[in-house]
């Protein structure tokens, strides 16, 4: 906050009322719905509910189902978060590094930002179509009895892959800036201290962008929890058998599709519980770590 | 032309952090003050109350006989420098000048007029439609000095303003502040870390350490005759040499060294012998002796370091002294000099409470 | 020498090889759009560009029945317009107002408050999507264009973005613009608006490609044909395909994905500078 302030009575709550009215209905009206709701189990028909205290939650949690879902994000997401930070790395340093062209390559790597994830999905599910799909076709040739809607471990590698894809460029845009942020003095200095470009990498570039890598850490995974779900509702829609899903779409799923809303809000909060857990993880212990 | 006074004021921020611990000052029109202490002393924090933009945790301060602690800081009728100028990027200088006019409502001409007058006072007319990235360091320092003249108000108040330019511009706007100030006749507070722009710019500086002043006075009045061992040593520079001494009712001792003349000073007390560089003098029936290890040529003088022989060590006080001479003395390193002082001219301080003894 | 030629050579390669991993599948949807059906299923994709790229275009675009049931390509253009800019307006508005507050003003709410927008950033739509659903329901604004953007803008995202570079802006200058006489209401309008408007644009065009591609939202707020998004329109099609039918209308869900691609990409590239900026600012 800045040191010095204006003070004032009405104004500063005339400028915060928009944002507070609005998170006052559309967000903390419905999340205390979702917990309310996640304590009532409903009959069939929705015609009356009662209380029945935490019996969604152990019934949610006692679900085989849901900790296969639990499992597959859990995977999903390291996987995820690991591959693309990984490629738009190395893509980041090279674009870095080379002279010619770098405006271009700049531009050709990043764009793909602004393609919605449904959209990449729906553009991967025809890629693997099997009548069309010419990857589909491709992994057949080359020995690999490729079927995403039968096999769960090719249903996994395609939402993963496309997953990564459409995750690249953002972190691409991150550790790109991140490096032109290094100092001029520090690289030129490193020249002279360490004649191994691969070993001046790890020691000296990797460590500053430090501070970029948790950031997009934290980004990666908020991703893989919330924003696949286009990416998974295009591709497989959780099939086969469920395999594919993930926390955020089996809540979608069961509360939708299934009319479950007892249990789909229990899995809300259970969710919610996760993401903050996650998150206090994430400042207490991590990024203790990389800020100098 | 206003009168300032501070009445016994006080800062404790939030965290119970004393930033200034009851200060009293009484400042004249036209008056040119200068605060002036190490980084953290508080004096900025008393600038900044003078302008509204700091709270007042307890006191009064008046302008013109009027207590002014809850007026607002548009309302105190009082400009100010800032150390990095603070200008408004997106505006021109034109627009930067006018901008706290414009907000009191005067007439379009007016502001005009006012704006043209300042900015040629300050050379800065040929500028007045560029924006401030366009600028030199030393033309944005201007930029803000013009914007604080525009308002003509009835206090100055300037924040470290030259501490982000180079060497050569520094000294220059400083002669340039001072003229104008003379010129105007504004009452001003300046606040700095740097001694010598203190003692240049000063009528009266206040030597500030510890939320406290420890000295006001003429800067001249202050360095011949300092109250306190830290005023002592913050002004003059080369610094004031300090030797560790005790009193035994008759000389003073320092290790193997031993200075006579001296009376009326506790005995079995940690004191501290302090003599200025340029009141030693090479010869060889001094008082002291030193082994020469640096000269440093300044052009129309030499300074001479080196270690002080004999003398006792003690904490925190280097055995290291320093004397200023012509440029035609210049003593081969390593050489051994014997130096004198005149006793009238050494002061002697108490080292626990760091007060003036003789 | 021949080291170093080595290594700017390997450094290329690996920027291709990143460059079409990254366009490939984009530039064959494009290609085997512009082909008939009949072509895409007896051949699969296409690399290259076909001779129907108007027809194929046209239909998507102004021919009824030429996608959906009714609703035509071009009306989805549209509603995607509409909740991408209106999202990016209504967010800059309101997250810019909230910023203000909390940096610039010392009140007594101001920790509560702040607290419980930074909540927003926790815990996303999709968690509490079903209440959400039954709370806009319940107050009528289904298939609505309030009912479908304001509920979007709960989420903070923008606000901290502000607070950021608010907090980047020297102190000294509402110290000086006090001294001048500036109200907050002036210091908003004459000092922080035009400092921040390269941060508004930059944000403007990230918060037009978050709203252009939302997805799960729409999908549960809009019931009615007319008041599709083409993202929306994306999930259809697909599901008109896994159906079957005659002959699948491959060429056109690969229209209908580059229309949905293209506005929000032209944006990016377009305004890249300050894209990048804003999206970069976020971090610290």
């Amino acid at each position: 906050m800045k040191r010095v302030q204006f003070e004032h009575s009405t104004i500063p709550y005339l400028f915060i009322a928009p944002q507070i009215i609005i998170i006052a209905i559309f967000f903390l009206w419905p999340a205390a719905q979702a917990v309310h709701q996640s304590f009532l189990l409903e009959d069939a028909f929705g015609l009356s509910s009662q209380f029945v205290w935490f019996k969604n939650y152990f019934d949610t949690i006692g679900d085989a189902s849901w900790r296969q879902a639990a499992w597959f994000t859990t995977v999903f997401s390291v996987l995820v978060t690991f591959l693309s930070l990984g490629i738009a790395l190395l893509l980041a340093v090279k674009a870095n590094e080379v002279i010619r062209g770098a405006r271009t390559y700049r531009t050709t790597l990043m764009w793909a930002y602004a393609i919605a994830p449904p959209v990449a999905g729906l553009m991967g599910n025809l890629m693997f179509h099997p009548l069309i799909g010419d990857l589909y076709k491709f992994l057949n040739t080359i020995g690999w009895d490729f079927n995403h809607k039968l096999d769960s471990f090719d249903a996994g590698f395609v939402v993963v892959l496309i997953a990564v894809w459409k995750q690249v460029s953002v972190n691409f845009i991150f550790f790109l800036s991140g490096l032109q942020g290094i100092s001029k003095a520090v690289n030129e200095a490193a020249m002279m201290d360490c004649k191994s470009p691969t070993r001046r990498f790890w020691t000296i570039t990797f460590p500053l962008l430090a501070p970029t890598t948790f950031f997009l850490m934290v980004i990666n995974i908020t991703y893989a929890f919330f924003e696949t779900f286009g990416i998974i509702d295009t591709t497989t829609g959780g099939a086969p058998g469920g395999s594919t899903n993930t926390l955020v779409y089996k809540v979608f799923q069961d509360g939708f599709r299934g009319a479950d809303l007892g249990g789909s809000s229990a899995q809300s909060v259970v969710l919610m519980l996760i993401v903050l857990a996650l998150t206090v993880i994430q400042f207490r212990f991590i990024e203790r770590k990389v800020h100098y | 032309m206003a009168t300032v006074k501070l009445k016994n004021i006080k800062k404790t921020y939030p965290n119970g952090a004393v930033a200034v611990q009851g200060v009293d000052m009484a400042i004249e029109d036209g008056e040119f003050i200068v605060f002036v202490g190490p980084s953290g002393c508080g004096k900025s924090t008393m600038l900044r109350m003078v302008a509204g933009l700091e709270n007042i945790t307890d006191g009064e301060i008046e302008i013109d006989d009027r207590v002014i602690n809850k007026v607002s800081p548009a309302d105190r009728d009082v400009a100010m420098v800032f150390q990095n100028y603070a200008l408004y990027p997106h505006m021109t200088v034109r627009g930067n000048m006018a901008y706290g006019l414009k907000n009191r409502g005067l007439p379009k001409a007016e502001i005009n007029q006012k704006v043209t007058d300042a900015a040629k006072m300050l050379r800065i007319h040929d500028f007045l439609d560029r924006q401030p990235n366009q600028l030199s360091g030393g033309q944005r320092q201007r930029v803000a000095m013009g914007r604080a003249i525009v308002r003509d108000p009835k206090v100055f108040l300037f924040d470290e303003p030259l501490s982000n330019l180079d060497a050569k511009l520094r000294v220059q706007m400083r002669i340039e502040i001072k003229r104008l100030q003379r010129k105007m006749g504004v009452t001003s507070i300046y606040v700095t870390h740097d001694q010598t722009e203190a003692m240049t710019l000063a009528d009266r500086l206040a030597v500030i350490n510890d939320g406290r002043i420890e000295q006001m006075g003429a800067p001249i009045e202050l360095y011949n005759n300092p109250a306190t061992l830290f005023v002592a040593s913050f002004i003059g520079a080369p610094q004031i040499n300090l030797i560790p001494v005790q009193f035994d009712g008759k000389n003073l001792n320092s290790g193997d060294l031993q200075f006579s003349g001296f009376k009326d000073l506790p005995e079995n007390t940690d004191l501290i012998l302090g003599i200025r560089p340029d009141v030693l003098e090479p010869n060889n029936d001094g008082q002291l002796e030193m082994q020469v290890d640096l000269v440093e040529q300044h052009g129309a003088e030499n300074l001479v370091y080196g270690a002080l022989n004999g003398a006792s060590t003690t904490d925190g006080y280097i055995t290291e002294i320093c004397f200023k001479t012509n440029q035609n003395t210049q003593p081969a390193i390593d050489s051994i000099l014997r130096l004198h002082f005149d006793q009238s001219h050494a002061m002697v301080f108490n080292k626990e409470t760091g007060e003036r003894l003789i | 020498m021949s080291n170093i030629n080595w290594r700017i050579i390997l450094n290329h390669t690996i920027l291709l090889i990143g460059v079409i991993f990254m366009s490939l599948p984009v530039w064959v949807a494009f290609s085997t759009s512009t082909h008939s059906a009949e072509t895409i299923l007896r051949e699969g994709l296409q690399f290259w560009p076909g001779t129907n790229f108007i027809g194929t275009y046209r239909e998507v675009l102004f021919e009824q029945g030429g996608v959906m049931k009714s609703v035509l390509g071009i009306t989805m253009l549209k509603n995607s317009m509409i909740l991408g800019i209106g999202f990016a307006i209504g967010k800059v508005i309101v997250s810019m107002l909230a910023a203000y507050a909390i940096v610039y003003f010392r009140f007594r709410l101001a920790t509560p408050l702040f607290w419980i927008i930074f909540l927003t950033l926790l815990l996303p739509l999709e968690v509490r999507i079903i209440p959400s659903y039954e709370v806009v329901a319940g107050l009528g604004l289904l298939d609505t264009n309030f009912g479908l953007i304001v509920p979007l803008i709960a989420s903070a995202t923008g606000t901290f973005y502000f607070r950021q570079f608010f907090k980047s802006i020297p102190e000294e200058l509402l110290e000086a613009a006090r001294l001048d006489g500036a109200t907050p209401w002036r210091f908003f309008v004459d000092i922080l608006i035009p400092l921040s408007k390269t941060m508004i644009a930059a944000i403007l065009i990230i918060m037009f490609v978050v709203g252009w591609n939302q997805y799960l939202w729409p999908l549960i707020m809009t019931t009615k044909e007319e008041n599709y998004t083409l993202v929306i329109g994306i999930k259809q099609i697909y599901q008109i395909l896994s159906e079957g039918g005659e002959l699948p209308q491959y060429q056109k869900a690969f229209a209908l994905t580059i229309l949905a691609t293209l506005p929000p990409v032209l944006v990016v590239l377009f305004f890249q500078n300050w894209f990048v900026k804003g999206l970069v600012e976020s971090e610290k």
